[in-house]
């Protein structure tokens, strides 16, 4: 085997030109499998990585009216039945296996009660959240302190600020000591917060762009849970976020959570509901479709592949009539007709299998001039590469299938007599 | 006895008529014997010497070799016989063009299986042994008309077969390579291997210790000689 595999490399070499030829359908075939797949992998990572924030695993599950987030603030009023999360219904979704950690938090959005000194805030964005959200979204103390126990407990008027909302309300100055006015209660800003790079959201539908092409230009400001009712009312349903466990758990932790909520509101209505969001889906879906449309690419270079197999048949074809003699003396000094065959397919295979390699770098080439004239996302599949080669190989042995037998069955006496 | 050939017969089927190439041919040979069949153009022996080389099989007959039936053989039983037991010599030394002389040698071995580095070293061994121990890394292009049909005896012996089987091993040579072959030809039989050898010429013939015709597919024991 081993010793077949040296001789066909020295066939290849041998005849430089012609093997390359023979390999060229190949190469191409293999070529555009490999770019089209890298770029099918690559809108798909970048879908995924738009939609969900790559690294970033949570998801919030709201209240939803038909359909539709129902944003609760000064208009509305929470719908009939819907309390505050508590402690317990927390503990219940932490307890699912496909969830790490559980935060939740109220928001007024364009609130026209808060000032810093005389200005009025009327687009920062303010939240009340419970000891676990930070952690949970991903936020980092950057100067001063986080909330601790005691201003939850106290009902303390302290306020956190995000890195945005800081550099907006304060500029220059800092913005730990400084009091913030909301609903005419002073506040004092104990720390600022930033969020880590990974955790940065993207936007992707109005909704998302409510809540976070604000918080881009003009920021967040956090406070304790427990203070909430001091500037708004009691007893306010909340929003929760779920860090699922891996992007696969996103799905089964937003189901979940979304179904220990629902059981929580004591009415009989239908009209609201918590929903999770579905951003997988959304992922899924918009995978599919670009998978679906790359797929029919990949079907064409198909058939280069095909032609370039034919090719390899053709050539292997010549090369049998070619070397009838060398067939003929080698079964006269007893080579087996197996063993001719062996000699014959392992050409072929080893033939297109470098075909496949060269293919598989040059798709890769490929892929990266694609990525850097239009801007496409791609993403090299090593395991796509590999089976790319394995396939060339099998178009080898395939299509190398008719030209050995026909070698293998030649007959020694007429082999030895051509000349 | 390490060759018995008996009534063999062989006909070839040309359209609706039926050719017969041997008729009735009967030929014993003892190990150690330097047989020569000779005859002209046409007259069968090259067929016959298709069948003694197991590539082709006889209409009817039988066919001992070394004690062995070789006509109740498959394809591949009769590939190991040739592997093993027959060494083939052609008249146009059928070498491999890509092929250092070493490399040619070595062929037969790797069908027998032999490892690579053993391979070489008998290759070798029987390159000196006919006297090419100085050509081993050369291509037949290199090398002259009667290098090139030493090599293809060397790598006729180096499965050390029973039977030497030589086409017209000088009809590609001047007469001076000729008589090397011829030589060594006498050398490997004394040195007690057995050697057929089929040609057209009578000198060429005449080195052999025993030599029979063949004349229109019919074999003849030649004047002076004992049949076995």
């Amino acid at each position: 085997m081993l010793e077949n595999i040296r001789l066909s490399f020295q066939g290849i070499w041998s005849h430089k030109m012609r093997s390359f030829l023979t390999m060229l359908g190949i190469i191409i075939g293999i070529a555009s499998i490999i770019s089209i797949a890298s770029t099918i992998k690559g809108t798909n990572e970048q879908i995924k990585n738009n939609l969900i924030g790559s690294g970033n695993n949570t998801l919030s599950i709201m209240i939803y009216q038909q359909g539709y987030p129902y944003i609760i603030d000064s208009w509305s009023q929470p719908p009939a039945g819907f309390r505050e999360v508590t402690d317990e219904v927390c503990d219940q979704i932490r307890a699912l296996d496909s969830v790490e950690s559980v935060t939740r938090y109220n928001e007024r959005q364009y609130s026209e009660s808060i000032f810093y000194k005389n200005t009025a805030l009327t687009n920062t964005s303010v939240r009340s959240i419970d000891g676990d959200y930070f952690e949970t979204v991903g936020y980092t103390i950057r100067t001063g302190r986080n909330f601790i126990e005691s201003d939850f407990k106290n009902f303390r008027k302290v306020l956190i600020v995000d890195q945005t909302a800081a550099d907006n309300i304060f500029g220059n100055e800092d913005p730990i000591g400084k009091t913030i006015e909301i609903s005419k209660m002073p506040f004092t800003v104990v720390g600022v917060v930033e969020q880590s790079r990974k955790f940065t959201p993207n936007i992707n539908n109005l909704e998302d762009y409510y809540t976070y092409a604000n918080a881009d230009t003009t920021g967040y400001i956090f406070m304790p849970k427990a203070s909430w009712p001091i500037v708004y009312q009691y007893d306010e349903p909340e929003n929760v976020i779920v860090k699922a466990v891996s992007v696969d758990d996103m799905e089964a932790a937003g189901k979940g959570a979304e179904d220990i909520l629902n059981a929580t509101v004591s009415s009989s209505q239908t009209e609201f509901k918590y929903k999770a969001d579905d951003v997988l889906e959304r992922a899924q879906k918009l995978q599919d479709m670009s998978a679906a449309t790359n797929s029919q690419l990949i079907w064409i270079a198909s058939i280069s592949l095909l032609v370039g197999g034919i090719g390899v048949m053709n050539i292997m074809l010549v090369s049998v009539t070619e070397r009838t003699n060398e067939i003929g003396l080698k079964k006269a000094i007893g080579a087996r007709k197996g063993s001719i065959l062996g000699q014959f397919l392992t050409e072929a295979a080893v033939l297109t299998s470098i075909g496949g390699i060269i293919g598989v770098a040059s798709g890769i080439g490929m892929a990266q001039v694609i990525n850097k004239v239009s801007g496409v996302a791609v993403s090299i599949d090593v395991m796509i590469s590999g089976i790319a080669v394995v396939f060339s190989m099998l178009i080898g042995i395939v299509f190398g299938l008719l030209p050995s037998v026909k070698a293998a069955n030649l007959d020694p006496i007429e082999a030895l007599r051509r000349e | 006895m390490i060759l018995k050939l008996e009534h063999i017969y062989k006909d070839y089927i040309q359209g609706k008529l039926t050719v017969p190439v041997l008729k009735d041919v009967c030929l014993n040979v003892d190990k150690g014997e330097y047989v020569a069949i000779m005859g002209p153009s046409g007259s069968g022996k090259s067929t016959l010497m298709n069948i003694i080389g197991c590539l082709d099989r006889p209409t009817s007959g039988s066919y001992e070799l070394t004690g062995k039936n070789v006509l109740s053989l498959n394809e591949r039983q009769l590939a190991d016989v040739r592997l093993h037991n027959i060494g083939f010599v052609f008249q146009n030394f059928q070498l491999l063009p890509r092929m250092t002389a070493l490399d040619n040698v070595a062929l037969p071995l790797i069908y027998a299986g032999v490892r690579k580095r053993a391979r070489r070293a008998k290759a070798r061994e029987a390159l000196i042994r006919v006297g090419l121990e100085d050509r081993v890394t050369f291509k037949p292009t290199q090398l002259s008309g009667g290098q090139k049909q030493r090599v293809a005896i060397a790598r006729a012996m180096v499965n050390k077969p029973d039977i030497l089987l030589a086409d017209e091993p000088t009809g590609a040579l001047d007469s001076k390579s000729s008589k090397q072959v011829m030589e060594l030809f006498q050398k490997l039989n004394d040195e007690g291997v057995t050697v057929i050898m089929i040609t057209h010429d009578s000198g060429i013939a005449g080195y052999a210790k025993r030599v029979v015709t063949i004349f229109d597919g019919e074999l003849a024991e030649q004047k002076g000689e004992n049949e076995q």
